[in-house]
């Protein structure tokens, strides 16, 4: 089970004033049960590749197999691939039409065919895995906060029982609480499901602490793939393409120009608090701490 | 798709059209829509298409981007069409059950075809040349005279400012939405009718909902900025008339003296 995405170009307006390169010559291959997080400024393309992914956009030119199978094939059901890929959009509460939460969540296993019961059962299935309390379940969708709408939309993908999740900016627009519950809520569907997630975003800071392999994009090209430390390594070039490393990609950055010897993979505020309060243990027992000796 | 109507879209190159007063083009919209409908020969069209002609060149939009604009229309043609080459009485050509075509009704139909291509062409110049903006500013300008009679001129061209500017918005919303769907398996395409339409409410209430609340958004930002009317409002960009629109009232009133000198040979 993977995606290959195999030199894929769009291009928008084609043949009109406005025709503008949204990729160019990516090759990407989604693997079995990562967890990918693809990274680019506005306009770098990430949205528009994500919708390559389940079919809703066409490629200009290029190929994209799905388990070793190209989706442009005549007579491939676009309808399943969707099933199969998820895709939730940016700002998902958007798309909430129903009655009530749990009418909605069915909205997607219906379309897949499944019976009203099976439907339901998959929907509550789903509203539990977002962690959204029974009692919302019968109330208008309308009605709630935009947190609780945004679980009400995500599972409203999930009931589908995607084997890919694909996340467009999951965190817009929510509080520090709300993005971090998000957040919470995708590692763990990674996790315990086991489900490929493939988390788009302009935060690195919400990336960095959960995914093992970053995409960055930039003017419609692929430009870094690599594990995380492997990516920010480059902050200089990701600076220059309007995208910055975690934070504490320069505070330890910052400490190792004062000769402080803080390990430069480091990319969550976690691991730079062990490894200083490490150094800082062994510190003591030396009586030093860096070369300008203020201890 | 949606994104195939040009009426109503701007095509953003730099050309003595666009640069025009939006007053002095749309002045010649209606002078050029008069005479489409006083035409009545051979002449009279072929001047008219001249016009025209003359009109997409200096424009600077491309052709191909124009007729695009006339897909809309293709069913109102063809009944348009059919009804005068069948309806119209006189000299028969064929008969089939009780409908005949006449020689006239062949004729009429051809000026039908050729007037109604000609006015939506026309009007598409118009608005591919002209910013929604500077449309109704062009509007509020040369109608200003009604507000007098109590018409209130600038809050209908507001509103018709802020209308046009939302249907790209909407549009864009409608497709973000569709996709929305499309991901959770809904399909706009086949069925039959009663089950398109019912397809159709998954993709309607999210648009009312945003619209509505683009709305209010709107209404409040405009009310943050003190907006409370035309009354003593001025202008960023206000209208002035330039030599090249004295030269094109000129040019309107030539191809009008023309136009009747055509009339009257004929």
């Amino acid at each position: 089970m993977a995606i290959e995405v195999k030199n894929l170009c769009h291009i928008y307006g084609q043949d009109t004033i406005f025709e503008q390169y949204a990729l160019k010559n990516v090759d990407l291959t989604i693997r079995d049960g990562e967890f990918i997080g693809l990274i680019g400024h506005t306009g770098s393309g990430k949205s528009t590749l994500t919708q390559h992914l389940n079919g809703l956009l066409k490629a200009s030119s290029g190929d994209i197999l799905y388990n070793g199978e190209s989706i442009y094939r005549e007579g491939f059901s676009m309808k399943e691939l969707r099933s199969h890929v998820g895709l939730v959009f940016q700002y998902p509460e958007h798309q909430l039409f129903e009655v009530d939460v749990l009418t909605d969540v069915c909205f997607g296993p219906k379309n897949q065919g499944l019976s009203q019961e099976e439907a339901e059962a998959r929907a509550r299935e789903a509203l539990a895995l977002t962690g959204l309390d029974e009692s919302f379940y019968k109330q208008s969708p309308f009605e709630l906060s935009g947190g609780q709408k945004r679980r009400v939309a995500i599972a409203g993908v999930l009931a589908m029982k995607p084997e890919v999740l694909i996340l467009d900016e999951p965190t817009a627009g929510l509080d520090p609480k709300g993005r971090d519950d998000i957040l919470g809520l995708v590692a763990r569907l990674h996790a315990e499901q086991g489900m490929t997630v493939i988390l788009v975003s302009h935060s690195m800071e919400d990336v960095a602490r959960y995914v093992s392999r970053l995409v960055v994009m930039n003017h419609g090209e692929k430009v870094f793939d690599g594990t995380p430390r492997e990516v920010f390594r480059h902050y200089k070039e990701l600076e220059a393409m309007g995208l910055a490393a975690p934070q504490i990609t320069y505070v330890v950055h910052a400490l190792r120009e004062r000769g402080i010897p803080v390990d430069e993979d480091i990319t969550t505020v976690e691991e730079a608090r062990d490894a200083i309060l490490a150094l800082w243990k062994k510190a003591k027992g030396t009586g030093c701490c860096g070369e300008d000796k203020t201890c | 798709m949606l994104r195939d109507i040009t009426l109503g879209q701007y095509y953003p190159v730099d050309s003595v059209l666009h640069r025009m007063d939006p007053r002095t083009k749309l002045f010649g919209t209606l002078v050029y829509i008069v005479t489409l409908f006083i035409a009545d020969s051979v002449w009279a069209y072929g001047l008219a298409a001249l016009f025209l002609a003359a009109a997409i060149r200096l424009s600077r939009v491309p052709v191909k981007f124009m007729v695009r604009g006339l897909k809309s229309i293709v069913i109102l043609l063809l009944i348009s069409v059919s009804f005068n080459l069948f309806l119209t009485p006189g000299t028969p050509i064929f008969k089939i059950g009780f409908l005949q075509m006449t020689w006239e009704g062949l004729e009429f139909a051809a000026f039908m075809a050729v007037r109604l291509i000609f006015l939506v062409l026309g009007s598409t110049i118009l608005t591919l040349t002209t910013t929604p903006n500077q449309l109704t500013d062009g509007l509020e300008k040369s109608l200003g005279f009604m507000g007098k009679i109590g018409v209130p001129v600038h809050e209908v061209s507001m509103m018709m400012s802020i209308a046009l500017r939302f249907i790209p918005i909407l549009i864009e919303e409608t497709d973000k939405i569709m996709k929305a769907q499309m991901a959770r398996g809904a399909d706009f395409e086949s069925g039959n009718l009663i089950q398109r339409a019912k397809a159709m409410v998954p993709l309607l209430v999210p648009l009312f909902i945003s619209a509505f609340r683009r709305a209010t958004d709107l209404a409040m930002a405009m009310e943050a900025r003190c907006y409370r009317g035309g009354e003593g409002r001025t202008k960023m960009k206000p209208l002035r008339y330039e030599k090249r629109d004295r030269i094109t009232y000129l040019v309107y009133a030539g191809y009008f003296l023309l136009f009747l000198a055509a009339k009257a040979a004929a």
